[in-house]
């Protein structure tokens, strides 16, 4: 049983070691391809055991729960592990295209690998200090992607993307102190018993807000997301996109986690600030995005614009918010880092990101227009796409609940997404190139590499929205094991809770 | 004991944070590393501190006797030590290479990637 949970966590650090001894070999790209495409294998298997069995739980030196360290997989964990191996699949692909022999030589695919082991780790994790130790292990190696070229605006971009991680990482590893003083343990399904327990239940609600903002700077939700802008749009396109695909939804994930399981005691107070700090994200993420001229800058704010969203559907704590919110997830990283990659392409076809510098990509190539067009459009809640769905789940819940001014924020930043993606569309796309460059797809060095990830991607995109059923139903399983976590607790724990 | 810790604990974030405003990048780490001795102490008092009690299990015995010093919170602290050290190191060189390829300590000169002032 416990196979399935390690392997997805085996294989990345094993081509990433064999990565780094290949890294001045033109194999090691593809060491890099195989071990995510292994990944992949592995994380379905996980999926398919896991949607049989509701939860599986495996513990790690045989120390029985709660004294060692649990992996554990519900179906929560069991979709992120999937989407972030595909996601990972995808950008080690895209990698032969985009990544330098430099970078390569420098270690960027064991970096790379490094990076999916961390992200994977801290969704199989079933235990705080365990979930930190995997954080850092995902932190220090999205430090050396980030600057790996060593330009200044990497640099700089970099120290301030390490330096507000760091104090949010301090943050976590405090609440975690302070937690395990008051309940002596760490094990997720323990900590969901024993919080219970605890009588100074006021106490409780600050360790939680302390949780609540080192997940909000991992998650990059107003007021805590000032690195984020700063940040992604300096590195490679390979690295920014596995980056606004995966990372940020970690933060999303573990809040999730925690405040749907372990800080549950006091929603009147925990998910009422949530539920502000998700309008306000929600809001100047979009409004960011429409002062913004750059590609990836646009595509920036917009992922804080879509954590907004994610966090809504927490905050509101409903079963059909969560479902929104679980559809969210997973809508939004298939879209997202398809973005970013497209955004690649376009830099290396016209010469520059900056969309008003720009132009003429649907004229002469109209394949990636289309390919834009998917994505763009499904990030902005058009039907039929996935988007659509994801964001009609939470409007709906929000007006469920009677929350017309809450819905009309959800509604109103939906329609802020389609301005910015229209800037996109018709400075970089529609209006011909200022000086005159006709960009052909043919020229494109690698094509293939580059263009088969971006059409994958939305090619998912149209499955889903096209046909959400299985999605949604999946879902609400999903929700189901996160509004009710006794399976949970008892696989972990054993039958006795 | 514990409140002497922890009264060690509150100087330490009050200095951290002091030294944190500096706009000096280096300033900024030197708070840093002080701030994460602090959480480090903080893990160590919130796991109950019990003098003179190693957690030795005795010859021919599975358990140890009687009340012994909780070993768990040590060893969270030592993995803790570990991460930050190594993620310190990281940020002094990236602060040394910032200061090679931008010329500058002062975070509010630090405008490479930011929009341009208008």
């Amino acid at each position: 049983m416990s196979w399935y949970l390690t392997l997805p966590l085996v294989i990345p650090f094993v081509a990433s070691i064999i990565a780094y001894l290949l890294r001045s070999s033109p194999l090691g790209a593809w060491v890099s391809i195989i071990g995510s495409g292994l990944g992949l294998i592995a994380s379905i298997a996980l999926m398919v055991v896991v949607l049989d069995a509701g939860v599986i739980a495996g513990q790690m030196g045989n120390w029985p729960a709660p004294f060692g360290i649990t992996l554990v997989a519900d179906l929560l964990s069991a979709v992120m592990v999937l989407i972030t191996a595909i996601t990972g699949f995808a950008v080690a692909i895209y990698a032969l295209g985009d990544i330098t022999e430099r970078q390569a030589k420098l270690g960027y695919h064991a970096l790379f690998q490094i990076l999916l082991a961390g992200v994977t780790g801290a969704f199989l994790t079933g235990d705080l200090f365990n979930l930190y130790v995997w954080f850092e292990v995902m932190l220090i190696a999205s430090f050396g992607l980030l600057i790996l070229n060593g330009g200044k605006e990497q640099i700089d971009g970099g120290v301030k993307y390490v330096a507000l991680n760091l104090i949010s990482t301090i943050l976590f590893l405090t609440g975690i102190g302070l937690l395990y003083g008051m309940t002596g343990t760490l094990n997720f399904a323990d900590l969901a018993l024993k919080v219970e327990e605890v009588e100074n239940q006021g106490l409780l609600t600050v360790v939680a807000m302390m949780f609540m903002v080192a997940f909000g700077v991992k998650a990059a939700v107003f007021p805590l997301f000032f690195w984020l802008p700063a940040a992604y749009h300096t590195p490679s396109f390979a690295v920014s996109a596995v980056f606004a695909g995966l990372l940020t939804k970690v933060g999303v994930y573990a809040l999730i986690r925690m405040f749907t399981m372990v800080f549950d005691h006091d929603i009147g107070f925990t998910h009422t600030v949530l539920l502000w700090v998700a309008c306000f994200t929600m809001v100047i993420g979009v409004l960011g995005a429409a002062a913004q001229s750059d590609f990836r800058k646009i595509l920036s704010f917009h992922i804080i614009s879509q954590i907004g969203y994610m966090i809504l559907g927490l905050a509101l704590m409903t079963p059909l918010a969560l479902v929104g919110a679980v559809f969210y997830l997973v809508h939004h990283i298939i879209v997202k880092a398809n973005l970013f990659l497209i955004a690649g392409i376009a830099k290396r076809l016209t010469g520059g990101t900056e969309v008003y510098q720009i132009g003429g990509l649907y004229k002469s190539a109209p394949f990636l227009a289309i390919l834009f067009l998917i994505p763009a459009f499904s990030l902005a809640g058009f039907p039929p796409l996935s988007g659509f769905w994801a964001k009609y789940i939470i409007v709906k819940a929000t007006l469920d609940l009677e929350m017309w001014f809450v819905a009309f924020i959800a509604l109103a930043v939906g329609l802020m997404t389609i301005y910015s993606m229209t800037k996109i569309w018709a400075e970089a796309f529609w209006k011909p190139h200022p000086e005159g460059i006709e960009p052909e797809l043919k020229t494109l060095p690698n094509k293939a590499a580059q263009l088969i990830p971006v059409a994958g991607l939305a090619v998912l995109t149209i499955i889903i929205g096209l046909n959400p059923e299985p999605f949604v139903v999946f879902a609400e399983r999903t929700t189901a094991q996160l509004l009710d976590p006794s399976p949970y607790i008892a696989a972990v724990l054993g039958e006795t809770p | 004991m514990e409140q002497i810790l922890s009264v060690l604990i509150g100087i330490l974030v009050a200095s951290a944070v002091y030294l944190m405003l500096a706009r000096n990048l280096l300033r900024f780490l030197f708070g840093l590393i002080l701030l994460s001795n602090a959480a480090n102490l903080t893990i160590f008092v919130a796991g109950r501190l019990t003098p003179g009690a190693p957690p030795l299990v005795p010859d021919g015995m599975d358990a140890p006797v009687g009340v012994v010093a909780n070993a768990l919170p040590q060893a969270l602290v030592l993995t803790a030590i570990v991460i930050g050290f190594g993620l310190f190191a990281f940020a002094l060189i990236l602060a040394f290479r910032a200061y090679q390829s931008l010329g500058t300590l002062n975070t509010d000169e630090m405008r490479v990637a930011e929009p341009k002032e208008n």
